[in-house]
């Protein structure tokens, strides 16, 4: 890649304790691609994530949003951690779903997608309702509006949870299994949100099971086991052909 | 069991005919008759009580019903209302204050926070409140200025520290101590998703403190928050020990010179009761609006 990537993670080391969760971990997102971290349970899929908007502060290492380090400024020879101002600020550019919706639930879903473009970035408000609105539609979700997230659905709190990130128009969006904690019957609604975004051009980094949908929507896919990144490639060759053999035995498992 | 029952007929055809003729039969409630006949005792007991209490020749009412709206006893509820209102409101802000030392990554703001609940929740309140009243022994001149260097104003403490402030000091700080406790509670019960979420939009701590977790957390410290505002509403009738004109102090002074004791007590009982009554119905109220996601209404 000759332009500068949308996204580049650089040797990203993560230690909870003693045990090291992330092992010099590097790879790019270029503008409009849509990348998916696959692995099994406890590989670091969801900490890899989580530190390119710094929820976690990786130990080593750095993230670059379009060549700008994500959560430092170069100090000395070394890096200092951002004041809670500028990181911030950093943040909104790039959108994050939770496993868990993590929607404010005193709020009503057209709050929860208003609250951080009109309190955050001073937007005027009766444009950003009238964008919170036409996102929810997008979502299939404008008759629920000044619904609480209590009064909905797991899939329905989802795709607003989508919507609210699409509210601040990041440059990319985190998917941090955006479908494991949704019964089964509500998982489509939310892929076909996802894929849509994707088709539309949205970059995106989504950390999954659904190795079905992974091949489908995504570019790309990074492989994760015990904190390495084992295996990178076109999400095409996401089948029973895959290099690493145990890329292979992870989906003969799922597949 | 009916012995004249065919006796061939199977066990499992017994009980379905069994089930039909009881299923077609009225079904009747249990007998409560005890429980009820109880509960008619005890009320007729209560009754009697509170009656013979209030035909007692000493509460006479005729002297109840002239001081309850004395202009002195209406002074008296104004001092004692304006002591709660302050006293609260000293104590709310310190204790969100208090309660975000607590929960703070700095262990010496953590430390300070503890070191002061524990002091003032050991501290008595009636102590507490004398010493206020008496702090002009201690420190009988405040002076604002430089230490060590100018002095731009000074006063005598008396001044400053009547004791009517004194009092509204003494509540206030030994109250945020305890609420401080109820507020961390509440914030520790939010989860971290909400925090994270909010990081995630680009808020900084202090907006997500102001716009997600406060609002969350004061759902649940408002019933707690409730009660305390009322224990205090009737503990600043200790005001009355440094001579603050409250509601209590008020009637004290009417029944030492008129010697009618148990009347004017009754006043005092009987206001106390009826803001006691407001405020619970003010709780009532402000959880059902905090609430408003858990009442089903969408406006």
């Amino acid at each position: 890649m000759t332009s500068v990537p949308l996204l580049a993670a650089v040797n990203i080391s993560k230690w909870f304790g003693e045990h090291q969760v992330l092992k010099s971990i590097s790879f790019e997102v270029a503008a409009g691609e849509a990348i998916c971290i696959l692995g099994p349970s406890g590989s670091g899929k969801s900490t890899l994530l989580r530190c390119l908007n710094m929820l976690e502060r990786p130990n080593e290492g750095a993230v670059f949003l379009t060549g700008d380090l994500m959560g430092y400024t170069t100090h000395r020879n070394g890096m200092r951690e951002l004041p809670d101002r500028l990181e911030a600020r950093q943040r909104q550019r790039l959108g994050m779903v939770f496993q868990q919706f993590n929607l404010f639930p005193h709020l009503t879903a057209l709050e929860n997608l208003t609250e951080a473009p009109t309190g955050v970035q001073k937007r005027e408000k009766g444009i950003v309702k009238q964008e919170a609105l036409a996102l929810l539609e997008r979502v299939g979700m404008s008759d629920k509006a000044r619904a609480f997230p209590g009064q909905l659905s797991g899939g329905q709190q989802q795709r607003v949870a989508i919507a609210r990130a699409l509210a601040m128009k990041p440059e990319a969006l985190l998917f941090d299994e955006p479908t494991s904690a949704l019964d089964p019957e509500m998982v489509s609604e939310v892929l076909q949100v996802i894929r849509d975004l994707v088709r539309d051009g949205m970059t995106s980094v989504i950390v999954t099971h659904e190795v079905g949908f992974a091949r489908e929507v995504c570019d790309r896919f990074l492989f994760l086991e015990d904190g390495e990144l084992l295996e990178e490639g076109p999400s095409s060759s996401l089948n029973q052909n895959a290099v690493h053999p145990r890329t292979r035995a992870f989906l003969e498992k799922v597949l | 069991m009916n012995d004249s029952a065919a006796p061939d007929l199977p066990q499992a055809e017994r009980w379905r005919a069994e089930a039909a003729r009881l299923g077609a039969s009225p079904h009747h409630p249990p007998n409560h008759a005890v429980r009820n006949a109880l509960a008619v005792v005890i009320l007729l007991v209560a009754t009697a009580v509170v009656v013979d209490f209030a035909r007692r020749p000493a509460l006479d009412w005729e002297v109840v019903w002239k001081y309850l709206f004395d202009p002195t006893v209406m002074t008296g509820i104004r001092n004692t209302l304006l002591l709660t209102v302050l006293s609260m409101a000293l104590a709310l802000v310190l204790s969100v204050v208090l309660a975000n030392m607590r929960l703070s990554g700095n262990p010496l703001l953590r430390a300070i926070a503890g070191v002061y609940v524990w002091l003032f929740r050991s501290i008595p309140l009636l102590v507490l409140l004398i010493l206020w009243f008496n702090i002009a022994i201690i420190y009988p001149r405040i002076a604002l200025g430089i230490p060590f260097g100018p002095e731009w104003w000074a006063t005598d403490t008396r001044n400053v520290v009547s004791g009517f402030w004194a009092a509204v000091l003494a509540f206030g700080l030994q109250q945020a101590a305890y609420t401080s406790e109820i507020i961390r509670a509440s914030l520790l019960a939010i989860p971290t998703g909400q925090r994270e979420a909010a990081a995630a939009l680009g808020m900084t701590k202090v907006r997500t403190f102001f716009r997600i977790i406060f609002p969350q957390a004061m759902r649940i410290a408002v019933p707690p928050i409730s009660n305390d505002t009322i224990n205090l509403l009737k503990a600043t009738s200790l005001a009355a020990f440094i001579a603050v004109p409250d509601l209590l102090y008020t009637v004290q002074t009417i029944y030492n010179r008129t010697y009618q004791i148990i009347p004017l007590l009754l006043v005092a009982t009987i206001w106390y009761t009826v803001f006691v009554s407001l405020l619970s119905y003010g709780q009532y109220h402000l959880e059902r609006a905090l609430r408003r996601d858990r009442v089903g209404r969408i406006s």
